[in-house]
């Protein structure tokens, strides 16, 4: 029964690299998102810190 | 000595015209264009005359998009340049009365030009002359459209690096259902079918879009010259 | 509550509830996409015409709809930025729009797969399919637009009028089944009447919708915090909001 759900009814290798790719989708938006936040807060900080007068 | 709004219309077309045709190698650019990359088709795919008809409404739409694009940049870059948009922003007449007339100006002397052009490079495609009235109107109501959607994009791009590119790519997505109807169009009415529909649809997206985008590009040249 | 309206026009007012939100989206996108997923995969039956590679739809439905649905959230935030000036509407857009786009070619790639099977091809001239693409290309379009501008709040307004233009795709590829003799199926979900589809197969899906939806929330919380930081990087509130 499992290797029937492996197999997908013979589709299989439509199937999985379908999901994937959507896997592949979804983890690269939380990965860019978290990149894109990280980036912001550390500009940010050296943003406040140059206004605040420690140039460096 | 204040200027009605039907005068100042006519003036800035005539002054858009006079300025174009001081330069006329400038509006023959893009009708060689037109006419250059309509060739490259056979050539690159070596069809035979006969075969020549099957593509020749897609070949003949996609050449005179290319072309109308070419010529947008114009529309205008020269005018900021020198400060002249500004001047004619400030001058009370209203904005978008200018971009209206600056466009219609544009649209005589590239998509009518193309329009014009049409019938020969048409022949070299083997497309049969009882076609040429539908791909004429098709291709004016076209080109109309395709110079609004050009005015939308161009306002938004002036001044910007490789602001070409991406007036084209900003302008392409959004002329592809006249390319859809304008070549469904003319194959129709090479094959003798009905092209009633596809006409209708044209006419629809030109007054759709004829209405809208003067705002649209108003709104994109205050963006860009605030 | 009109107050609340008034408040997410504020920066930092915005920048705290997309923090707290975005654990709470992320969590609710987990629970209903494992549900939809075991029971997609696992739980509901075969198809009788298309066997096990039905299951598809249950990335490839959410995923296109999420197309069009963040682009009409980009496309309403950006005529809300331009035509009130408000700032936060600009960060918005500017989150939604590599989400929408990498879901558009989510649509465009399950599609693909799916269509090998099914009707022999990888890729057609359909209606649908060639919108979608376009939606993709206007939507890469928008991020080029706002990239190209050296002054970001004038590349702000460009973006946000070109993506309120080509809001008249939209409708297009939703109706383009309708309008056109489409090699792409109908609408079964979103149109009048009961969706024409068995409870076990249509359970999951919607479950995966709500999952992507919740997702795609979660993404713009912590997208939207970044560009608001972006775009309001001198003011006071910055100080403490980064601390945390």
């Amino acid at each position: 029964m499992m290797s029937n759900f492996w197999s997908m009814g013979g589709y299989a290798r439509y199937v999985w690299p379908c999901f994937g790719f959507a896997g592949v989708v979804l983890a690269w938006n939380l990965w860019a998102a978290r990149r894109l936040l990280t980036g912001a807060r550390l500009r940010s900080a050296r943003a406040l810190a140059m206004a605040a007068g420690d140039v460096r | 000595m204040s200027v009605g709004a039907g005068q100042a219309f006519v003036l800035i077309v005539q002054r858009e015209l006079c300025l174009s045709f001081r330069r006329p190698e400038q509006l023959f650019q893009p009708l060689v264009f037109f006419l250059i990359v309509t060739t490259l088709f056979p050539l690159g795919l070596s069809l035979q005359l006969s075969q020549l008809r099957d593509i020749a409404p897609g070949v003949l739409w996609v050449a005179a998009l290319l072309s109308s694009l070419l010529s947008l940049d114009s529309l205008f870059k020269n005018d900021a340049d020198d400060g002249t948009l500004e001047q004619l922003a400030l001058s009370g007449q209203g904005l978008t009365l200018i971009v209206v007339a600056k466009t219609f100006a544009h649209w005589l002397v590239t998509g009518l030009a193309l329009v014009v052009v049409s019938p020969i490079v048409a022949t070299a495609l083997d497309i049969p002359t009882t076609a040429f009235e539908t791909m004429m109107l098709s291709l004016a109501l076209g080109t109309l459209t395709l110079s609004w959607l050009g005015a939308i994009g161009a306002g938004l791009t002036i001044g910007l690096r490789r602001g070409n590119v991406l007036l084209s790519l900003i302008v392409l997505p959004l002329a592809t259902p006249l390319l859809i109807f304008g070549a469904a169009a003319t194959e129709r009415a090479i094959s003798g079918t009905s092209t009633a529909g596809a006409l209708y649809f044209l006419a629809a997206l030109c007054v759709f879009t004829c209405t809208l985008a003067p705002f649209a590009a108003t709104a994109a040249l205050r963006i860009t010259l605030e | 509550m009109w107050t609340w309206f008034y408040k997410l026009a504020s920066p930092p007012y915005v920048y705290g509830v997309a923090a707290a939100l975005m654990p709470w989206l992320l969590g609710g996108a987990a629970l209903a996409m494992a549900y939809g997923l075991i029971a997609g995969l696992a739980v509901a039956p075969p198809d009788y015409q298309q066997g096990d590679a039905f299951r598809m739809i249950y990335v490839h439905v959410p995923g296109a709809i999420l197309s069009l649905t963040v682009y009409m959230v980009m496309a309403a935030a950006s005529a809300v930025a331009l035509i009130w000036r408000i700032k936060v509407g600009h960060a918005v857009a500017a989150a939604s729009a590599p989400i929408g786009a990498s879901f558009a070619l989510m649509a465009l790639v399950t599609g693909s797969l799916w269509g090998r099977p099914m009707w022999g091809a990888y890729w057609a001239w359909d209606p649908r399919l060639t919108s979608e693409l376009i939606l993709l290309f206007i939507y890469i379009g928008v991020m080029s637009l706002r990239s190209a501008f050296e002054d970001p709040a004038r590349g702000d307004r460009a973006a946000a009028l070109l993506a309120v233009v080509g809001v008249v795709n939209v409708p297009i590829v939703h109706f383009s089944v309708v309008w056109w003799n489409s090699l792409h199926q109908g609408a079964t979900i979103v149109k009048l009447g009961a969706p024409s589809m068995p409870g076990s197969m249509l359970w999951p899906l919607l479950s995966m919708w709500l999952g992507f939806m919740l997702f795609y929330g979660a993404v713009l919380c912590t997208r939207v915090q970044a560009e608001v930081l972006n775009r309001e990087r001198q003011s006071a509130w910055v100080r403490e909001a980064i601390k945390s």
